[in-house]
């Protein structure tokens, strides 16, 4: 099934070229990955799940920033929780932790 | 076959037939609730069975809002399930992201006439004019539907509900969010036991989230629930309280040279469901619809494509998100078809005894009563054929999702993003 293969090509290039060929699936993620090359390394894993356990419009809470802001005049800054999914209580939430607010209406159907 | 639509003011998110299919509820993203009403068979003209008109609309959710997480919560109603006919009145569950409510739908046709303090419009009769006492009877008057609240069933779910299920013993059900599912009694709202618990301890750790979950028809102990992944779980209650561990586990073994970055969103299942026998289960995933024999753990005994000529837009289909698309599946009454949705307005039937499939569209231009629907084609590539669409031109934001069968007959409910269409087989 090898199309012209360049001499000397490895047996693993030449695969992924032969894959490249009949699997219209890792031809499509070839283009994704032309397209974003940063896109994490852990394809379908924890990025996605969180996303999609946190659903909904999120608000900022100027309460919680402001009493976690005061709490940490004594101690050193808090280490992100563990359960980065939820912005409550002691950790402070930033406009950095905040997701986008997407321009329209409809939410990430990750999360639908 | 016979049509009728309907269009709703808000996206439809769920539709289900009740026991007997003379019902069909239908729920939207506006948290509403409308119930279609099959008309009873007109003896006469037997060219078509009833058609179906709307019978009652309430709303069951509203928006609310989470204070301590400053999120707020849509009214979308996720499912909707039917109870089985007890009485005189309907009984169904809905549900959105956190609550679920038990709502009864009872019919008044009579109201009592007559009495002897009041008149007929409600205001008092001065007593000093009564002179004879009279016994109030019961007059038909206009049917008027009710809907109203029996329980509310809240405050047990931290994630979003994906399912709800009731049990064949018809007192219990269970609801299903990403990472838990709760065991309840229909009569009791302030409590709910755990049955799964998938949550890790540490949330870096999460690989995998629960889609959907239903219990088995006939067996009260069994339940599955299916997962991002592409598994299935069985589990069986009279095994131990909590069900983490599975009693069976249903995967199909993966080809790893075939593996790729959308392998395991692909592989997402969507939707599962047990057939009426019980004998078999069908899942959805993105581009397939499988059966499994529940005897057989390692691969489904059938696999149908819905729409394979999508393999190859999947970096499209990535970027725009409708890879995320959750389709739903369902059986007709007798487990030999199985139906789905698919994109432009298209669905799909397999017919598992003689293997052959057809795609039809639900749209407006058939919307004629008494149409038949022409089966459609799509050409994935190369030649288009004359009637035929290809990939390219193909509407991804006409999205079917949402489909149910007749319990009993060859009637079918098939959502589009705003319509609702009814289809029925011709009668001879």
């Amino acid at each position: 099934m090898s199309a012209e293969v360049p001499e000397g090509a490895s047996a693993e290039e030449q695969k992924e070229m032969e894959d490249k060929v009949t699997s219209p699936e890792k031809a499509e993620e070839a283009k994704l990955k032309a397209r974003y090359p940063h896109l994490g390394q852990k394809p379908g894993g924890s990025d996605f799940l969180r996303k999609r356990l946190q659903k909904g419009q999120k608000y900022f809470d100027s309460g919680d920033y402001n009493m976690a802001k005061a709490k940490m005049k004594n101690k050193q800054l808090p280490t992100a929780a563990p359960d980065k999914t939820e912005v409550t209580g002691d950790h402070i939430p930033t406009p950095q932790d905040l997701p986008q607010r997407k321009p329209s209406l409809v939410t990430s159907k990750l999360a639908g | 076959m016979a049509t009728l639509m309907a269009t709703l003011q808000y996206i439809i998110s769920t539709v289900e037939f009740n026991h007997s299919g003379e019902l069909l509820a239908t729920g939207d993203k506006g948290g509403r609730v409308v119930i279609f009403q099959q008309e009873q068979e007109n003896k006469i003209q037997s060219h078509s069975r009833g058609e179906y008109n709307v019978y009652s609309t309430f709303q069951s959710h509203e928006p609310e809002f989470d204070y301590l997480k400053s999120l707020e919560i849509e009214e979308k109603i996720n499912k909707i399930r039917w109870l089985p006919q007890k009485n005189a009145a309907q009984f169904l569950l809905s549900t959105n992201d956190k609550t679920i409510k038990l709502w009864k739908i009872s019919e008044r046709d009579k109201r009592p006439e007559g009495y002897n303090l009041k008149e007929e419009d409600g205001r008092y009769r001065d007593p000093t004019t009564v002179t004879t006492l009279r016994v109030p009877v019961f007059r038909p008057m206009d049917l008027m539907v009710e809907a109203s609240p029996r329980r509310i069933f809240a405050n047990a779910h931290t994630y979003h509900i994906n399912s709800i299920s009731i049990n064949s013993d018809y007192e219990t059900y269970l609801s299903a969010d990403d990472l838990r599912i709760n065991l309840w009694h229909l009569e009791i709202t302030d409590r709910s036991f755990n049955i799964v618990d998938i949550k890790p301890a540490n949330m870096e750790e999460l690989t995998e989230v629960i889609t959907a979950a239903e219990f088995h028809p006939n067996s009260c102990n069994t339940f599955v629930y299916s997962s991002s992944k592409g598994t299935i779980r069985l589990c069986d209650m009279r095994a131990s309280a909590l069900c983490d561990r599975h009693s069976k586990l249903f995967e199909e073994p993966e080809d790893p040279s075939n593996r790729s970055f959308f392998s395991e969103i692909i592989s997402s299942i969507s939707d599962v469901k047990f057939s009426h026998s019980g004998r078999y289960m069908m899942t959805r995933d993105y581009l397939s619809v499988k059966i499994w024999d529940l005897n057989m753990e390692n691969r489904p005994v059938e696999t149908y494509q819905v729409h394979e000529y999508l393999r190859s837009k999947l970096c499209s289909l990535y970027e725009n998100d409708c890879i995320f698309d959750k389709f739903e599946c369902c059986w007709n009454g007798s487990d030999s078809v199985v139906m789905t949705g698919s994109y432009n307005n298209f669905f799909r039937m397999f017919d598992r005894n003689t293997k052959r499939d057809i795609t039809l569209e639900a749209s407006r231009e058939n919307n004629k009563p008494r149409t038949v629907l022409k089966p459609r084609k799509v050409c994935a590539s190369g030649k288009r054929k004359k009637d035929e669409i290809s990939v390219d031109s193909l509407d991804f934001n006409k999205k079917i999702l949402h489909t149910a069968w007749h319990p009993k007959e060859n009637i079918i409910a098939v959502a589009t993003t705003n319509n609702l269409y009814i289809f029925q087989d011709k009668v001879n």
